[in-house]
């Protein structure tokens, strides 16, 4: 299960682990973005993502924009190498 | 090869009389803020453009004319010149003989006239001053020709990706790194805003758009060979920056292509380099405006044909049809909107022009004048823009020069010395309206009055308003010369604008307050060609109001009719709103219909009720003029083609309460009378 997810008080705490590629970006979006909307206060961790490419960043952004849509506060607790990698090559646009 | 040759100057002469119309912003926006660089930079890369193609296709006597201002520009960008006034009038002097020589190239003539080369000596002499020693132009050229592949260049590489990048097994990002490893990138902005909302979005499609500067060594064609992989689905477009001071990067090897060969035989391998130049100002496409009008006349068929399947469907009792249907007359919509859409530009570069203008008319009258520019991006149809522009210059000059009084007569009146002239844009209920607002000395009723009285243009004993006695300046008897001595000067022409307007299918009327100033306000139609319709019936027969000017419609019972019929008026909520019974107006026989419905129609402060049998709902029009034949009929502004076929009428809304107003006037000379239009 590349994603785990869990409440606690008004947070949702999100890990994604593994790759956040095309491989993936499916099924993480279909098990994201549901949630969106349902805890004032969204937490993604990121720090055990092992690939990220075009997709994920593409996903990344999709997260970002409904969380402002939705009015959920959005925080990233952690990152990987390879996703610091991705942001950085595309200057940051996604968080 | 010669048409090639001679559509690129085409293209040339269109680019120049651009450039030079940037040009002048910018020395104007450089006389109010002497400091600004940017502006000196823009003027710089106007004068080197217009001078780099100019050498492509061999115009000696422009190259020869612009190396001079462009020398003088280049010390200006430096610092060595400062920024004055008789500079920048001489710069502005340049630009129109630059103009006037880039005509003499689109006239196909020979040579310019004995005139305008004195001109241009007289230019010459006086740029000189400017110029410290005859070296100084020599260094200039040898930095040009210096520049070598070797450069590096500053890139703009934007990136559009296609939905399928990700399924063909691309990655976007993989792109970004190679360019990495090609030099420095400078800046990168990633566009998410295609992605669509949250229900359409699917994860696997890519939506992804980057921009990038990258300064490298590499060539054009190696940073295309980049996007080798991905041409099919992706959209790449590299230009090069053209970074003002240092790096002549593109323009450079223009130049240096200029001067290794004979200017008088261009040969077709060079064409490609100014193809390049041109992209390098966004990416447009030049299409020919009669393609631009074929196009929207078929969409306008397009939507009439629309209409007539999906009304056929309806009556024919097939759901997936119908839905099929539907979907098609939404897309036809949206094609209607894109299309025109494209017709639409912004009014600011009208408005922009008039500066000079004002400025050259200031200095003329010797009056301080700014013009205050407001609503400039306020878009209305190509046609309607190209039309306006000579009323436009035509108010203006009038406000100049007769409403804005001199700085004494402005000091002794209380007001600052300096004269404001206000232009300004915007929509309002389906039109445009422009404004132009002086704060000058207002007009003179009474004379005004006392003229038209005297030219029978009103009966002695009648009754007028303000605005109705203001507005007579437009008459057509008011345009002669003595009127326009005794009047404080307005009315010169004031038919022809107006006239002008009119064909527009627009209209003009104005406001003034003595002693504080005029406002002309002209109202124009969005687009010419095709209106949102509201369509009603009466007996068999359709008729078309435009959308826009539509209020709302209420349903007239029994008891009311009565009433209404006699006074000629209806009480809509405490309101008073008069009332036109269409059924009469258009002389239908045959008793009135069982039930009637009244349309609340608005243009401008004037309102009324138009009284119809039925209302039939929205429709697309598609207009299409009367014939000659029709062009005196009042009231009706054209016609259209229905789904069914038949033809509909479009009632000209505004002619039609100007009549009414007029009958009502007439009529209602004698008291009690009820108040003619609810306001």
């Amino acid at each position: 299960m590349p994603i785990t997810s869990e409440i606690l008080d008004d947070t949702v705490h999100v890990r994604i682990e593994g790759e956040l590629t095309i491989y993936t970006v499916a099924e993480l979006a279909g098990e994201l973005l549901p949630q969106m909307g349902a805890a004032p206060r969204l937490e993604l961790d990121l720090s055990q993502v092992t690939e990220m490419d075009g997709a994920g960043l593409q996903l990344l952004a999709v997260i970002q924009r409904e969380a402002g849509i939705a009015g959920t506060a959005l925080s990233v607790t952690g990152q990987s190498q390879a996703v610091t990698q991705a942001l950085q090559l595309c200057r940051g646009a996604a968080s | 090869m010669s048409i090639n040759l001679d559509q690129a100057q085409q293209t040339f002469i269109v680019e120049a009389r651009e450039l030079l119309q940037a040009m002048e912003q910018s020395l104007l926006q450089l006389e109010s803020e002497p400091g600004d660089q940017d502006a000196i930079g823009a003027i710089f890369r106007a004068a080197h453009t217009i001078k780099g193609s100019a050498g492509l296709f061999g115009l000696a006597s422009i190259v020869g004319f612009t190396h001079i201002v462009e020398d003088v520009l280049d010390r200006l960008r430096e610092g060595n010149v400062a920024v004055d006034a008789a500079l920048i009038a001489l710069l502005l002097k340049c630009g129109d003989h630059m103009l006037e020589l880039v005509e003499v190239v689109a006239n196909r003539g020979e040579a310019p006239t004995p005139a305008a080369l004195e001109r241009g000596e007289a230019l010459r002499e006086a740029l000189s001053a400017y110029q410290p020693m005859r070296t100084a132009t020599a260094s200039v050229e040898t930095a040009e020709v210096a520049d070598d592949a070797a450069v590096e260049v500053l890139w703009h590489i934007s990136l559009r990706f296609g939905v399928d990048v990700f399924r063909n097994g691309m990655d976007p990002l993989s792109f970004l790194r190679y360019l990495e490893t090609l030099g420095q990138m400078m800046q990168v902005t990633t566009l998410t805003d295609s992605i669509p909302p949250m229900d359409s979005w699917d994860p696997e499609s890519c939506y992804l758009g980057f921009e990038i500067d990258l300064r490298s060594t590499a060539s054009h064609a190696t940073l295309n060979e980049v996007f080798d992989f991905v041409r099919d689905d992706c959209e790449v477009h590299i230009v090069a920056v053209d970074e003002a001071p240092d790096s002549p990067a593109a323009m450079g090897s223009e130049l240096v292509t200029q001067t290794e060969q004979a200017p008088m035989t261009p040969s077709p391998q060079r064409l490609p380099a100014a193809s390049e130049a041109k992209t390098r100002d966004g990416n447009y496409v030049r299409v020919n405006a009669d393609k631009l009008d074929e196009l929207i006349n078929l969409v306008g068929e397009l939507v009439i044909a629309s209409a007539g399947a999906s009304l056929l469907t309806r009556s024919c009792n097939n759901d997936p049809l119908q839905e099929a249907t539907s979907t098609v007359s939404g897309l036809v919509e949206e094609i209607l909107d894109g299309a025109l859409h494209l017709r639409m530009i912004p009014i600011g570069d009208t408005f922009n022009r008039f500066r000079r203008v004002v400025r050259d008319i200031s200095q003329e009258l010797g009056k301080d004048i700014e013009l205050i520019i407001s609503g400039a991006e306020t878009e209305l149809d190509k046609t309607v823009v190209e039309k306006i522009g000579d009323p436009l210059m035509h108010l203006l000059r009038n406000a100049m020069d007769h409403g804005i009084e001199s700085a004494d007569a402005r000091r002794a009146a209380g007001k600052s010395a300096k004269g404001h002239l206000n232009l300004n844009a915007y929509h309002d209920s389906g039109s445009i309206v422009i404004e132009i607002a002086d704060d000058g000395a207002g007009l003179n009723r009474e004379r005004i009055l006392e003229k038209a009285q005297e030219r029978g243009l009103v009966a002695s004993g009648a009754v007028l308003t303000d605005q109705e006695i203001y507005n007579l300046i437009f008459e057509a008897g008011f345009s002669t010369a003595e009127a326009v001595t005794n009047l404080s000067g307005r009315g010169v022409g004031m038919d022809v604008v107006k006239r002008n307007i009119t064909l527009l299918r627009g209209t003009v009327d104005l406001d003034s307050r003595p002693g504080q100033g005029t406002v002309v306000r002209i109202r124009l139609p969005l687009t010419l060609a095709i209106i949102n319709g509201f369509l009603v019936g009466i007996d068999q027969s359709t008729y078309v109001i435009p959308l826009d000017m539509v209020q709302e419609c209420i349903e007239l019972d029994k008891h009311q009719r009565q009433s209404s019929r006699d006074q000629g008026y209806l009480d809509l909520r405490g309101e008073v709103l008069p009332l036109v019974h269409l059924r009469d107006h258009f002389s239908h026989e045959g008793p009135a219909a069982r039930r009637q419905n009244v349309v609340v129609v608005r243009y401008a402060e004037h309102k009324a009720g138009l009284v119809v049998d039925d209302l039939l709902g929205e429709f697309q029009t598609v207009i299409k003029p009367l014939g000659k034949l029709f062009g005196a009929l009042r009231g009706i502004s054209g016609s259209t083609i229905l789904g069914s076929g038949a033809v509909a009428l479009i009632l000209d809304i505004p002619a039609l309460l100007n009549q009414i107003v007029q009958l009502e006037a007439r009529t209602t000379q004698a008291p009690p009378s009820p108040p003619v239009v609810a306001r």
